[in-house]
């Protein structure tokens, strides 16, 4: 789960003792204007959950309320990377003498928490990797054990940073404490600039909450974005099913991801385009009767793939709630099934005296008459 | 991480629904299930096994070498880090949406303990004919039919399809490993793929992966010393970028974890990558048959 730049600072950053700039949230032209009134030269900050908002045009300088204003209705107007923008952050101008990277964040491969820190500040850590890699500093730490400052120290080592070298010290170790407490997946601070007057200061934060973790987070959890969905997907979400709408018109219901993502990718080799991706997997195979609900609610879908291969998830039950489902929609497109595994002769026996259809021996040859059916 | 009869299997969450049912499959096909752990119901028996408060009393009672937990993803970390303490030296984690950070402090206890952890978010290993541990159709013979090819692979419902379409093709299998669709993995396809190099078991390994992360190139890096035919199918060719295609560890940022990156790194290491499914047992079939004196030539280049 993503949060935007005010709720980071205020709910991860500022709690947890890492200094950022004075700033208000603002939603309206009038509002950012009374609030350049109070903060002085000010920075008005687009609030969407996506990196290069500079680029976009969503961060623009003020020096009087009246600037403030036009810069707010400007960015009020505008649409980032899909976002509507919706909130200003407004922030007092800073005086910069240099500009850092640091994040907390997974390493995958060594299964451990990474913190990385680097001089060049301001641009993509991806980039930041590709131009200079030896600017970045690693260090793997283990979630068991406790940091000590000489972890931080020994990083940092060599780099010149000045008097803002224990400033730093403390910010990383509490960035790592913040990442822990808070559930983490990514916590950046990017830049993490040296004023003028010698403070160290987060100009901007990313901060990712693990999905897995939400449950044991729920305070935080609200102050979330949720992820963008059709009116189809968050009718799925309602119902606990994970559905990707798509611009094809090949509907696809199969059971656990693996087999759902082949069954996409076959569509795909055949010539064909998959209306959605929609995983029945785990404990959610008893609910296909909802789940051949929402792929034909997707009005492009012109066929349909059925393919079951039952491991965990039993083909009779799932073939019983299509077999509902299908009395109750009784669909128009023409449907293609695939069934085996657990539960197979069942499952083949009900949609054969059911719905009067023979599933596919291949996976292959159900997809390639869905296909074909769809064009 | 080839699971055998003479492995003593304690099952954690053995009393839930399906911790019974599964133990119940388990059982019947030839795993030998010695104990189920619950604190709950310490002292009685289910499904004919004893129960025990704690995995360490299950071991130190009636001995266990591997552990599967059916186990909500609350309470994940602390069975797994029990059955790491408790000496277990196979753990085989079922459960999806543990928390990463549990998920990081639990391979840290593996480590630690020496356990191998299979998963999260596997569906288990089989040994056709011998035994199985986790929520795969072995006991279906149309599936699984004990012979001499291994499989690889991160789902459980494409494995299952995998393996069928190689009973029936005539190919029974010497192992299925399920290393799991989470991210952060105990058993990589690397590892897996090591383990069935050096099973005298298994003359040809199939690699069914997916879009993500960067375990199919690692793997590649090991197939290029291999002289054993493998055949790889790669999932996720049309997923859309940047959404996770359900898995966790399936997703594309960029161009890391693509499925042409994947594709091209096993091609180069002279695996053979198939379009779909039912093209694997052919190209099973083909890698069999080509000289293994010309696999070596190669291999020692």
């Amino acid at each position: 789960m993503n949060f935007e730049e005010h709720a980071a600072k205020l709910l991860v950053l500022s709690v947890a003792g890492i200094p950022t700039l004075r700033g208000m949230l603002c939603s309206t032209a009038a509002e950012a204007a009374m609030a350049a009134t109070n903060i002085g030269p000010c920075v008005v900050k687009a609030q969407v959950p996506i990196g290069k908002r500079g680029k976009a045009g969503g961060i623009k300088l003020a020096r009087t309320s009246d600037e403030a204003r036009k810069a707010a209705e400007q960015i009020l107007l505008m649409s980032i990377g899909g976002y509507t923008v919706e909130r200003l952050l407004l922030e007092e101008q800073a005086q910069i003498a240099r500009e850092f990277y640091a994040a907390v964040l997974h390493d995958v491969v060594a299964r451990r928490p990474l913190v990385l820190f680097s001089t060049e500040g301001g641009m993509d850590i991806e980039e930041i990797a590709a131009a200079k890699p030896a600017a970045i500093r690693r260090l793997l730490l283990d979630v068991d054990s406790k940091p000590n400052a000489s972890d931080f120290a020994g990083m940092l080592k060599g780099l010149d940073l000045g008097p803002a070298e224990n400033q730093i010290m403390q910010i990383l170790e509490r960035l790592y404490t913040a990442y822990r407490k808070y559930d983490g997946e990514l916590l950046e601070i990017n830049p993490l600039a040296v004023l003028v007057d010698g403070r160290v200061i987060a100009l901007d934060c990313k901060f990712v909450l693990d999905d897995a973790a939400i449950y044991r987070q729920p305070e935080l959890a609200k102050a979330g974005v949720p992820g963008s969905m059709t009116a189809l997907e968050q009718r799925g979400a309602e119902n606990g099913l994970k559905l990707i709408q798509l611009d094809g018109n090949v509907g696809v219901l199969a059971n656990g991801a693996g087999l759902t993502m082949t069954t996409m990718d076959v569509i795909r080799h055949y010539g064909g385009k998959p209306a959605n991706f929609l995983e029945i997997g785990g404990e959610a195979y008893t609910k296909s009767e909802i789940a051949l609900d929402l792929v034909l609610s997707n009005p492009g879908v012109k066929s349909l793939v059925i393919n079951f291969c039952g491991a965990f998830a039993r083909t009779d039950v799932m073939a019983e709630g299509v077999v509902r489902a299908w009395h109750k929609l009784a669909p128009r497109v023409p449907v293609f099934f695939s069934i085996h595994g657990t539960g197979e002769n069942e499952a083949v026996a009900l949609v054969r005296n059911e719905l009067g259809i023979e599933p596919y021996d291949f996976m292959e040859d159900a997809i390639q008459a869905a296909v074909k059916a769809a064009q | 991480m080839i699971v055998r009869k003479k492995d003593r299997v304690v099952v954690l969450g053995i009393t839930g629904k399906q911790g019974t049912f599964w133990s119940e499959k388990m059982m019947a096909y030839g795993t030998d299930v010695v104990a189920g752990v619950n604190p709950k119901r310490a002292g009685e028996t289910h499904v004919g096994v004893p129960i025990f408060a704690t995995t360490a009393e299950a071991v130190a009672k009636v001995g266990g070498d591997v552990a599967v937990m059916f186990i909500p993803p609350a309470m994940a970390k602390d069975a797994a880090v029990s059955a790491a303490e408790a000496g277990i030296k196979l753990l085989v984690v079922l459960t999806e949406h543990i928390p990463a950070q549990d998920v990081m402090a639990m391979h840290g206890a593996a480590a630690r303990h020496g356990t191998r952890i299979v998963g999260p978010n596997t569906a288990g290993l089989v040994t056709p004919g011998e035994c199985f541990v986790g929520i795969m159709p072995a006991f279906v013979p149309s599936v699984f039919k004990a012979g001499r090819i291994g499989v690889i692979s991160r789902s459980g419902s494409l494995g299952t399809l995998i393996c069928l379409n190689l009973t029936r093709a005539g190919l029974g299998q010497s192992a299925f490993i399920g290393i799991g669709g989470d991210p952060m993995l105990g058993t990589t396809t690397r590892d897996a793929l090591e383990a069935l190099d050096k099973d005298s078991g298994t003359d040809a390994v199939v690699v069914v992966g997916e879009i993500g992360g960067g375990m199919e190139e690692d793997a590649a890096t090991y197939a290029k010393k291999m002289t054993k035919p493998i055949v790889a199918f790669i999932a996720g060719s049309a997923a859309p970028l940047g959404k996770k295609m359900g898995h966790a560890g399936a997703i594309v940022t960029g161009s890391a974890g693509s499925y042409a990156s994947k594709r091209q790194a096993l091609e180069a290491a002279r695996v053979t990558v198939a379009d779909t499914p039912s093209e694997i047992a052919g190209a099973v079939f083909v890698g069999l048959k080509s000289s293994r004196a010309d696999n070596k030539l190669v291999a020692n280049q």
